[in-house]
């Protein structure tokens, strides 16, 4: 089963290595996105500097969705999703296998780069040190859980017509308390507050998704492929 | 709790946009969905209808007792 | 008959849809009893609240959809879990019934919430946690009835709608504790819409009885609409065909 799972990593990782343009087309809409809010509300530093932890984390949060349809599709169609599901020992080891490694993928080539971005976005509204940090932590904490459940969401529109709109309805109610947790550490952080509680409870629904997505993503490809 | 007249009752202390707005939208939706819901049904039935007519059809040309 | 065979005598859709057949008169009948009862309670006996006035009586539907609409979802995803695990049609055609009178109650609760709030608190939409989880709980009915209505192959919608409503059971605890925390942390005195006015017990017998209305209510339509889709899916069943060709001799 683990070689499932690196098969299958190393696999999705070269594939993004190679188109390295697509590949990096969440971050650009991430920056182009946040960018757009100071142009709609103002360039206020007070308003900026207040509304910036909701603003980067909604944005991070849709710049991860987008790269969810092309999670299982391509697979799906060149005949390769199939053939990953029956090189394991059970049906069942083989799909959990792929929906790990698949998410892990997501993670390093989308939302890894996003954590990474975030502290420059944080300057440009104005973030003051400590709450940038609190936003790097948090996305750090916080984007493998989005690409838990978004794979959870591609697995389960897999090859359905009007998938990808339909895969971000399903996703992002899921993602509301990450959201939640993640946006108020920042905002604790920049009002004095400890975000102790924020980061505790992110850890815990980190842990909670880990254990629990990959077994259902695992359940939806094999529904989706029987 | 007596209301002095209907035209009191109807006036809801003032509210009554508010309290008539909530439950005439209610008991609307409580009326369309179940409406909707028969109809499904006999659009279901119809079709079946239509399909065994087709099917009735084709014994008989095939010359099949039916 | 052993009681384990008594409980899947009406699992099978012939069964089922004999059985609604026959209750559904008695369904409507209770729902609308219940309801009469629970609107002269809430008009005619429950007395004028001092700080709310009367604008508060919308108490009688807001709280009432506001549990079916949680309780219809927990059923929706049960039976669809059920029908998934056990490989049983009429299970899987119940929770496909249950979802769109769910997203009313649900749509119903938002509605009737904002009526009330706007006069009790000036503004049409409060962001107070069971307002804002009742929304997230629309979105999950609205992406359930959508992914259903895309899959074309029944039996995959089936499944698919399975996990999915078993994922937003598990997630619905989560979401509302994360929504009370966002809450509470925002704002000094939380507004919440249960401030409601200490409760007479006149508001709270209607409020029960109208909660037993709209679970007769729901019972009347969901057996309906499951009438429906056995019909859809079942048209070529010996029984069914007989039924119909009685029903319209």
């Amino acid at each position: 089963m683990t070689r499932v799972f690196a098969t299958v990593l190393r696999r999705d990782l070269r594939l993004a290595a190679r188109r390295r343009s697509d590949a990096l087309l969440p971050v650009a809409f991430f920056v182009v996105a946040v960018s757009l809010f100071p142009l709609g509300i103002g360039p206020e530093p007070q308003t900026l500097r207040q509304i910036a932890p909701g603003i980067v984390w909604v944005c991070a949060l849709l710049a991860a969705m987008l790269s969810l349809g092309a999670m299982y599709s391509g697979d799906l169609v060149d005949g390769s999703l199939d053939q990953m599901l029956l090189s394991g020992p059970t049906p069942g080891q083989a799909s959990l296998a792929v929906a790990a490694a698949k998410s892990l993928a997501h993670w390093l080539v989308t939302g890894l780069p996003l954590t990474i971005l975030a502290p420059l976005l944080g300057v440009l509204f104005g973030v003051a040190p400590a709450p940038i940090v609190a936003l790097t932590a948090s996305l750090l904490l916080g984007t493998p859980i989005l690409s838990l459940l978004g794979g959870l969401g591609a697995a389960l529109t897999l090859g359905v017509r009007s998938g990808g709109v339909l895969l971000l309805l399903l996703v992002l109610p899921l993602c509301i308390p990450t959201l939640i947790f993640g946006a108020g550490a920042v905002v604790a952080i920049d009002s004095g507050l400890s975000a102790r509680g924020h980061f505790s409870l992110l850890g815990a629904l980190l842990i909670l998704t880990m254990l629990l997505a990959p077994l259902a993503t695992a359940a939806a490809l094999r529904i989706a492929t029987e | 709790m007596t209301w002095a007249s209907a035209s009191d009752f109807f006036a809801m202390g003032g509210y009554a946009v508010y309290v008539w707005g909530a439950y005439g939208v209610t008991a609307a939706c409580m009326l369309i969905d179940p409406i909707l819901a028969a109809r499904r049904h006999r659009q279901a039935l119809r079709d079946m209808d239509d399909e065994f007519e087709a099917d009735d059809d084709l014994d008989a040309t095939a010359g099949v007792l039916s | 008959m052993p009681s384990s065979i008594r409980f899947f005598h009406f699992a099978s859709p012939a069964r089922f849809y004999a059985l609604a057949t026959r209750w559904s008169p008695a369904l409507w009948v209770l729902a609308a009893v219940l309801a009469a009862a629970a609107l002269y309670i809430g008009f005619f006996v429950a007395p004028t609240d001092a700080t709310q006035g009367d604008a508060y009586r919308i108490i009688f539907i807001h709280v009432p959809a506001a549990w079916m609409s949680m309780v219809l979802y927990l059923a929706m995803a049960l039976w669809a879990a059920i029908g998934w695990a056990l490989n049983a049609r009429l299970a899987s055609m119940f929770a496909r019934a249950i979802a769109p009178t769910g997203a009313m109650f649900t749509f119903l609760a938002l509605w009737t919430g904002a009526l009330w709030g706007r006069p009790t608190w000036g503004t049409w939409w409060v962001w107070d946690a069971r307002l804002t989880s009742e929304l997230i709980l629309l979105f999950l009915y609205l992406g359930y009835l959508a992914l259903v209505d895309a899959i074309d192959d029944t039996r995959r919608a089936d499944r698919a709608g399975a996990l999915l409503a078993v994922v937003g059971s598990v997630n619905v605890p989560i979401i509302y504790f994360s929504v009370k925390w966002w809450n509470t942390l925002h704002q000094g005195a939380s507004i919440t819409l249960s401030s409601a006015p200490t409760m007479a017990q006149s508001m709270l017998i209607a409020m029960l009885l109208m909660t037993l209305a709209f679970w007769a209510y729901a019972f009347a339509v969901v057996f309906k609409r499951t009438q429906a889709i056995v019909a859809e899916r079942e048209r070529h069943a010996q029984w069914l065909t007989t039924t119909r060709k009685l029903e319209t001799a």
